[in-house]
């Protein structure tokens, strides 16, 4: 029992939701969003980032936010990371088996513009060069805030 | 020609059956035909039905078997033999006297014989041939002895005079006779420990020939059992109904287990067999036990009989349906298949049907009767019965892990087999069957699905047969509503399969029809989802050895695979690896520890009396006087 | 008005399903100390999911389509069956439990056929490990039933209720109980939930359920997992009816009578809910191969409740 003495104790540390923001310019999909994470090339530290958005603290669920096993039952894609040419096609075909209507979200500054990596001799360009972004998310790595900020306005919640 | 004349003489079957179950048809004696004895024929309400369900199989495969030699191109013995071999089994189940039985149950293995040894330029056709023939030969002894034995105790050849003197036979002699019945028949039936024939002959036969191995010669020997050990020799005591009860629970769990991770098509289908006899046995032997109670023993029994009727309609449909395979890939190795869906609809459809009824699934021809089975099995009375107490629960865990089984078994034949893409070039070269064929499979087929949604269509026959066997009354009523005698309980198979129609269409309007259909976009074909890798090549696929996989291990100690996995190291480091090779292995348990030191106890006292067949004259003449003088001094 | 009462099983099921899995969701985000999606999160991806294209993957057949829809069918059927608000079903003379239970086999063979239809290895792989727990389950469940329709000398589930409301004294005898364990492990191991299957799970090579679906989407999609809670919704509503039947509406039931069973099923499964979820924080997932123990273990208790019952004769009936 000394489990439940603890759960109790805890009880929730979910940081409190401010108002919900802009929404962004896609599909309305009713307060849910199921999404496939790609990485296209990522040093990890964006993954580090997201595993914060989704876990207990931030909490994405609430919003209706959920990361998927498969794209078929996703509503798009969560890409982190340059897209190096090894990873271009896999890219394009996870894109490809998403139904529509599907968004693109792109996380961190690498996935918008390359960052850091920028020229590098792997890298075949920003995601938005091989397929279409919806939302972009800023930042080396991006906060989990500002991740969940992102998913809410695809979300509408 | 030829497989008009099977069809036709099915046909006969079908008719004289079920003139046979309605009026019985008396004594009818052909003395001229054989010397002393004569042919006695008489066909009653058990014979009818047995008729019947062997004459409709006969004329499903009749229909088949045209284009199916011309396919395979067997040879023209095989074709005339097959009529013969219908009409003999014909002849066991109408016979009359004890001489009859005994010659057309030979003449039936004989022809058997020569079909399964078809393609003997075959090893493994010549090894299933000389299996089939020891057992067979083995069982025919068994039940030489034991109708001997029979008739000389009660001084009668007809099975009518049997019937009215056996019970007045010292116990003694009455279990003689059962053990040697249930060992000979048993061994037809496919039942353990004597089922090593069925797994080899069956696949290796000609298609036409395993699915009237399958459907209708095994049920003889059910046949056999309801004879002698339910009919003649009336209710015996309770160990009798234990043994069948244990022996078909055995056997159906031992079947299905080999069919579960069998990936011969066709030895798949033949263990299939050895369960669904294992279950017919252990309603026969729950009919026995309950014996006391009339309305479960009548429950018992139907569920056997219907079983029965369902299992040779969804059995000749899937070793048909296994036959067009053979004929439009040439495999019989379900680990090779695939992709037949699109190539092979109809065949398709065919061994859907039989996979559904062998399944024991609703809508499934075998539903029902695993249904009775069951319901027989909890309804045995509990009061004071310490042996019913003991025995019936793991009887219905036996008949549950039976169904579970036979459902993984069929998803892996149908699944594998039939669906996904194909695993090498001939199946997917595939064409659908010639039309004969088709024709054929569609008899049985629709054969299932009476089975399947109407079973009280076979109401009016079974009726009879159980009247005959049991008394009047206390029949389980087959109607649209199927309602158990004595008992609370009932279940409706077309109900069950209208509403299931009902209720799909009802999925389909919430699916197509719900609000978000307005604005939906188009469907789409897509890609298969690789995650990420370039493209799926069918190797990729789980084969029918990776999906029993799971099951394997956890039966291992049942099943004793005889698994190796060999690794070679690289040269340089022992940390990596050049090559690793994996083979696996699987057979009959019982038949390796059970006949293979027979076998080798046989060959060992063979080689010791060889040493006497020296090829002189001298020798040989002396051992004659030997002889001679040894039978006169015995017979003084 | 039993035709009545069949009708409104049927929308409370189709209604309270998607509620259940979302309950669940948030008793077990609650206790990890997250906020959770909310009760209606469920609901919210099911609307969305059948708005979305339909998508039919290169070189599947017709088993790949009809596998939804058939296991929703089952369902449905096993839905308006079951005792849930009233035991005066017309279906119940149709199909008793086992028939049910084979009606739940039916579904998850649907399953199964279009996870291998796809021609994947992932479809095949779960195809295989959900075919092989199914096949062990079958025994536990078989002899469960044949535990329960002791009593009742039925097998039919209005009998099974009408006589446990009768007799209340068997809930608590040792067949009673041991059945329960057994009944309960058997409708954690066929609905996927945790040790047995991890719902949630993302990794391919642990999946069970999750992988033989991995190629559908959008509106079959949403059929399939409304399919899947409806029948957790209804196992659970099943084992609350036949262990603790009261409030259950009669045959040809009053108005008064069939809200109290509208009320009185609500609140047990939503109590079931709750606590299966509770339960699922606090164990891991097993491995493929220890699930046959678990099986056998439950086997086990159901093969001692039958024979138990049979020697200490139970009274009713």
């Amino acid at each position: 029992m000394g489990w439940l003495r603890r759960i109790r104790r805890t009880g929730r540390f979910v940081q409190p939701a401010g108002s919900a923001p802009e929404r962004a310019s896609v599909p309305d999909l009713n307060g849910s969003l199921q999404l496939r994470h790609v990485d296209a090339g990522s040093c990890n530290g964006c993954e580090i980032e997201l595993s914060g958005a989704f876990g207990p603290v931030y909490d994405a669920e609430r919003f209706g936010a959920r990361l998927v096993a498969s794209p078929r039952h996703a509503d798009g894609l969560l890409v982190t990371g340059v897209v190096t040419h090894n990873m271009a096609g896999p890219l394009r075909d996870t894109l490809e088996a998403v139904p529509h209507p599907r968004v693109v979200i792109a996380i961190g500054d690498c996935a918008r513009n390359c960052g850091v990596f920028a020229a590098g001799y792997g890298v075949a360009g920003a995601v938005r060069d091989v397929v279409p972004v919806d939302v972009e998310v800023p930042g080396c790595p991006p906060t989990p805030d500002q991740i969940l900020t992102a998913l809410r306005s695809v979300s509408g919640r | 020609m030829t497989g008009g004349l099977t069809a036709a003489v099915g046909l006969t079957g079908v008719a004289v059956g079920l003139f046979g179950v309605v009026r019985g048809l008396g004594p009818v004696r052909i003395g001229w035909l054989v010397p002393l004895i004569g042919i006695r024929l008489q066909v009653d309400q058990l014979s009818g039905l047995f008729l019947a369900i062997t004459g409709a199989v006969a004329f499903a495969v009749g229909l088949y078997a045209v284009a199916y030699a011309r396919a395979e191109r067997l040879p023209r013995f095989a074709l005339w033999i097959l009529p013969l071999f219908v009409a003999a089994m014909l002849l066991v189940a109408s016979a009359g006297s004890v001489s009859t039985f005994l010659l057309a149950w030979e003449l039936m293995a004989g022809a058997s014989l020569v079909l399964v040894c078809t393609e003997h330029h075959r090893p493994a056709a010549r090894s299933a041939g000389v299996f089939y023939a020891v057992l067979t030969q083995l069982g025919f002894v068994a039940i030489l002895l034991a109708l001997s034995i029979l008739a000389a105790a009660t001084g009668t050849d007809s099975f009518a005079e049997l019937a009215h003197r056996a019970a007045t036979l010292p116990p003694a002699t009455r279990a003689v006779v059962f053990v040697l019945t249930v060992a000979g028949f048993g061994s037809k039936a496919g039942l353990l420990p004597l089922h090593a024939w069925l797994p080899r002959a069956h696949p290796e036969a000609p298609s036409p020939a395993s699915a009237l191995m399958s459907a209708a010669m095994v049920n003889l020997g059910i046949y056999g059992l309801v004879r002698f050990d339910l009919q003649v020799l009336g209710p015996g005591p309770r160990w009798w109904g234990l043994t069948l009860l244990v022996l078909g629970a055995l056997s159906a769990v031992y079947g299905v287990l080999h069919a579960a991770v069998a990936t011969d098509l066709k030895r798949l289908l033949a263990y299939s067999t050895t369960e669904n006899m294992g279950l017919i046995t252990l309603g026969l032997g729950a009919a026995l036990l309950t014996r006391s109670v009339p309305g479960v023993a009548a429950i018992a029994l139907t569920a056997s009989l219907l079983h029965l009727i369902g299992h040779a309609a969804f059995k000749t449909l899937g070793f048909l349906a296994a036959g067009s395979v053979l004929v439009a890939t040439g495999l019989r190795d379900i680990d090779r298949l695939g992709g037949l869906a699109r190539r092979m609809p109809a065949t398709t459809v065919a061994f859907g049907l039989a996979a559904l009824g062998a399944s024991g699934l609703p809508l499934g021809a075998g539903f029902v009767s695993e249904w009775l089975l069951l319901q027989a099995l909890i309804h045995a009375p509990h009061e004071g019965h310490t042996l019913l107490a003991l025995v019936m629960p793991p009887a219905v865990g036996a008949v549950a892990l039976t169904t579970g089984l036979g459902v993984a078994a069929m998803v892996k034949a149908f699944g594998v087999g039939f669906l996904a893409r194909p695993r090498s070039d001939a199946a997917a070269e595939a064409v659908e069957a010639p039309t004969g064929m088709l024709a054929g499979m569609a008899v049985a087929a629709a054969a299932c699905v009476v089975c399947a949604v109407a079973p009280a269509a076979s109401g009016p026959l079974l009726r009879d047969v159980l009247h005959q066997l049991l008394g009047a009354g206390s029949a389980p009523r087959l109607g649209l509503l199927l309602r158990l005698p004595g008992a609370a309980g009932s279940v409706s198979a077309t109900v069950l399969a209208a509403a299931m129609g009902v209720a799909v269409l009802l999925a389909l309007a919430l699916a197509l029809a719900a609000t978000g259909a307005r604005r939906r976009p188009s469907a789409v074909d897509a890609p298969l989802w690789t995650c990420g890798a370039e493209r799926l090549t069918p190797r990729m696929q789980y084969t029918a050895t990776s999906f029993a996989q799971p099951l394997q291990r956890v039966f291992d100690d049942v099943l004793r695979p005889d698994t190796d996995v060999r690794i070679d190291h690289h040269a340089e480091s022992r940390y990596l690896l050049s090559r690793v090779a994996y083979s696996g292995r699987l057979t009959d348990a019982i038949e390796d520890r059970l006949y293979w030191p027979v076998v080798r106890l046989v060959r060992t006292v063979a080689r010791g009396l060889r040493r006497a067949h020296s090829g002189s004259v001298h020798l040989y003449l002396a051992y004659g006087a030997i002889g001679l003088l040894l039978v006169l001094v015995l017979a003084r | 008005m039993n035709v009545l009462v069949v009708v409104l099983q049927l929308v409370l099921v189709l209604v309270a399903a998607p509620l259940v899995i979302g309950a669940m969701r948030q008793v077990r985000a609650l206790l990890e100390g997250r906020c959770g999606g909310g009760v209606l999160q469920p609901w919210r991806d099911i609307r969305k999911q059948l708005g979305k294209q339909q998508i039919r993957p290169a070189g599947t057949t017709v088993i790949f389509l009809a596998a939804p829809p058939v296991l929703m069918a089952g369902t449905v059927v096993i839905a308006a069956t079951v005792p849930v608000v009233g035991t005066g079903s017309p279906l119940d003379s149709v199909a008793d439990l086992f028939a049910v239970v084979g009606l739940l086999l039916l579904g998850t063979v649907a399953l199964t056929l279009a996870g291998l239809d796809t021609g994947t290895a992932f479809g095949g792989m779960g195809a295989s490990r959900e075919v092989t727990i199914a096949a062990l389950v079958e025994p536990t469940i078989l002899l469960a039933v044949f535990a329960l329709s002791i009593p009742a000398h039925s097998a039919n589930l209005a009998a099974i209720v009408t006589n446990t409301v009768h007799h209340p004294g068997q809930v608590v005898s040792p067949a009673g109980v041991l059945a329960f364990v057994a009944l309960a492990v058997v409708i954690v191991a066929e609905t996927g939930r945790l040790p047995v299957d991890n719902p949630s799970t993302h990794l391919e090579l642990t999946m069970v359920h999750e992988a033989m679906v991995l190629e559908y989407a959008g509106p079959r999609l949403a059929l399939l997992e409304w399919a899947s809670g409806m029948r957790l919704t209804v196992l659970l509503a099943l084992l609350a009816n036949l262990f603790l039947p009261w409030g259950v509406a009669g045959h040809n039931p009053d108005a008064a009578a069939v809200f109290l069973g509208l009320v009185a099923i609500s609140v047990k499964v939503g109590v079931l809910a709750t606590l299966l979820a509770a339960g699922e924080v606090f164990v891991a997932k097993l491995r493929l191969f220890r699930v046959p123990e678990l099986l056998a273990g439950s086997f086990l208790l159901a093969l001692i409740a039958v024979t138990a019952s049979y020697f200490f004769s139970p009274v009713g009936g």
